[in-house]
């Protein structure tokens, strides 16, 4: 295919994408559900592809999104909260005084300076997950394969504790959690309007994790995935660019940590639990270990199949005067988990495998339908000893 | 006389109580090819694996350019068990990982070829480019360093040219037949811009056609790229026919040396790998 076409084919889906947004936004009380799931979809969708950075692309097996995901919900959410809620919130053991005394000179900013405060806040959150990252990576990132998975496992765990201890009540408020988080901010006063901001902030994230993977320091995690030792032989410092990917991934979880704060308007420790972990891995999974679209592909699908295409299967199902069985709340999760188990059984190595979306991917796609369900019967059985 | 370019002092290396490595000196010589041969399991691979530093001696000194690059003693638990010689004579330890060897200009390749399979040919050689990277990570993400990045392109493409791989660029490594494999190892270990090429039974699974190949290529890539070869194999022609000096060793000890000549008619080489005469 030219590149030309591929062009103008890339210029219309994104042009179809901002006048979809755009409508939703205009639509948003009749199509609150759709808007729910989409944003969801995305904030997961940059943890899944970052996640895919360190799994897929580098080969280091990590489990320590939740983790870098509080730090990023928690540090942002600090940050947003309005001040003068901030003495409610904290109605047990009172705010930290420093704290207090911040935002309240940040409340005096003039309005122009606090229409950026809300990114800051999510910026904030990403270095201060990444320059965590960073000092755990020391030690952290000279294990290998199931280790490293321990290890950030427990990096992850210990974070979610330290967070709700009582120690830093004043500071995150314990395991009451934080409440009040003001939703997603506008862009450009208001040309970019709130309900838009999560896609644009993903659309820019995959983006930048994009641009990194395709460059040549990329291709040196792909290396460190493929053979660590003809890596390193090859000239390849390793611990300096799994340190890289561990850190440029861990600044991706949290600020789909600190969006994820603004989707739920509240968090608590508990949100980060290993399962929020396991839920970006079965993303990262489903969607193919090393594609960068499977991830975001499956984002949609896992959390769509999830919250919402399965619902009816919660409310009990009459036909005429006969309740149909098992139809009650709960059984989405049964169908759910069948679904999952049927998807990997056929697609072993996720929906996208390694491969990338691509518009002759998309062309060559009735061609590979008809050649696997359509010709089968008719194909001549293929000779085994020609070899 | 030319200038000595990796010099071996009394590298020893034992695993647990297994001497792997036996009080092993040697050198190599600018411009020179020189072959390191032995039977199966004489330590030979062991001994690239200490100039590579992918793990330090138990005692003994490697010297790149009259330069320290690996320097250790027994110490640990090795001072109980350490069964070798000179165990003071190299009081200090100096230990490089092995990226930072290759960055000296040391390149190697494996005996059981480590490619990086699931990607294109041309990637491979690319990643080996790597190293020399002036861009950091944002100029590389932004791809402010275009011109860096052509000319990082155009040099591995250079390369693969003269090993016969230009066609085949965008193919999967791991899809290349054997020959190919191996040809595509050294590629990548030349991207390196090396100094000293060590190569690991370059030869290992190729037809005798292909060995004679191989060999011309070899003297042929010495020439153009000013290379110094030390190589592990086992295909007697190839050593016998391009090497300028050889080692031989056995269970881990050197016992012989000197030209392709000498070493043939030597009766204690006869003997390690025909076996001796019971009397």
């Amino acid at each position: 295919m030219k590149k030309q076409t591929k062009r103008i084919l890339n210029i219309c889906i994104i042009a179809l994408a901002i006048v979809f947004l755009y409508w939703l936004n205009a639509n948003t009380s009749k199509q609150g559900m759709l808007v729910a799931i989409l944003q969801k979809s995305a904030i997961l969708a940059i943890a899944a592809v970052s996640m895919n950075l360190l799994n897929g692309f580098t080969g280091l097996f990590s489990l320590g999104q939740a983790g870098f995901m509080s730090i990023g919900a928690y540090v942002t959410s600090i940050l947003v909260i309005p001040a003068e809620n901030l003495n409610g919130i904290y109605y047990m053991t009172g705010v930290n005084q420093g704290l207090l005394n911040f935002r309240m000179a940040m409340a005096n900013c003039p309005p122009w300076v606090q229409s950026f405060f809300p990114f800051l806040a999510i910026l904030a959150g990403g270095l201060a997950a990444a320059l965590f990252a960073a000092l755990i990576g020391m030690p952290v990132l000279r294990l290998k394969s199931d280790y490293l998975a321990i290890a950030t496992l427990g990096f992850s765990e210990i974070i979610r504790a330290v967070f709700s201890s009582p120690q830093m009540d004043s500071i995150t408020n314990g395991s009451y959690g934080l409440k009040s988080v003001p939703n997603f901010p506008e862009m450009a006063g208001g040309l970019i309007p709130s309900l838009v901001t999560p896609f644009l902030i993903a659309a820019i994230c995959i983006l930048l994790m994009v641009l990194l993977i395709n460059s040549s320091y990329g291709r040196a995690f792909k290396s460190i995935r493929e053979d660590e030792i003809a890596a390193e032989a090859m000239g390849v410092n390793l611990l300096k660019h799994k340190e890289l990917a561990f850190t440029a991934s861990s600044f991706f979880t949290a600020v789909a940590g600190g969006l994820l704060a603004m989707y739920m308007r509240s968090i608590e420790a508990k949100t980060f639990s290993i399962a929020l972990t396991y839920d970006i891995l079965l993303i990262v999974v489903i969607g193919g270990i090393g594609s960068v679209s499977g991830s975001i592909l499956s984002a949609f699908l896992v959390t769509a199949g999830k919250e919402w295409w399965l619902r009816f299967f919660d409310t009990p199902l009459y036909i005429g005067t006969w309740q149909a069985p098992l139809f009650r709340t709960g059984f989405r999760m049964v169908i759910f988990s069948i679904l999952l188990m049927v998807v990997v059984l056929f697609y072993r190595r996720g929906l996208m495998g390694t491969n990338e979306f691509s518009w002759q991917g998309i062309m060559r796609f009735p061609q590979w339908f008809r050649r696997k369900f359509l010709k089968r019967k008719g194909a001549p059985p293929k000779g085994g000893d020609d070899t | 006389m030319s200038k000595t370019i990796l010099e071996l002092n009394n590298i020893t290396m034992q695993f647990g109580g297994v001497v792997a490595v036996d009080n092993l000196s040697l050198h190599v010589d600018e411009g020179e090819i020189v072959a390191l041969i032995g039977p199966n399991g004489a330590g030979k691979t062991t001994a690239f694996n200490v100039v590579t530093s992918m793990y330090p001696p138990t005692n003994g000194q490697v010297l790149l350019n009259g330069k320290p690059i690996v320097s250790n003693h027994p110490h640990g638990k090795m001072k109980k068990m350490y069964a070798g010689c000179d165990r003071t004579a190299y009081p200090d330890v100096v230990t490089y990982t092995p990226d930072k060897i290759t960055k000296m200009r040391v390149a190697r390749t494996f005996q059981n070829i480590r490619l990086f399979k699931d990607m294109s040919v041309l990637d491979n050689v690319l990643i080996a480019k790597h190293m020399n990277i002036r861009a950091g990570v944002f100029s590389a993400m932004f791809r402010l360093n275009k011109k860096e990045e052509s000319d990082m392109h155009e040099s591995a493409r250079a390369l693969l040219s003269i090993v016969g791989l230009l066609p085949f660029q965008n193919e999967i490594a791991g899809s290349l037949p054997y020959g190919k494999q191996r040809y595509l190892e050294i590629a990548r270990a030349l991207a390196t811009e090396p100094q000293l090429l060590l190569l690991d039974e370059p030869a290992a699974g190729m037809n005798p056609q292909e060995t004679d190949e191989l060999g011309e290529f070899i003297r042929r890539i010495r020439d153009a790229f000013r290379l110094t070869v030390f190589m592990i194999e086992h295909h007697m022609d190839l050593v016998m026919k391009i090497s300028d000096r050889i080692y031989v060793i056995d269970f881990g000890k050197q016992i012989s040396k000197g030209s392709p000549a000498q070493v043939q008619s030597d009766p204690a080489v006869i003997a390690a790998y025909l076996g001796e005469d019971e009397e």
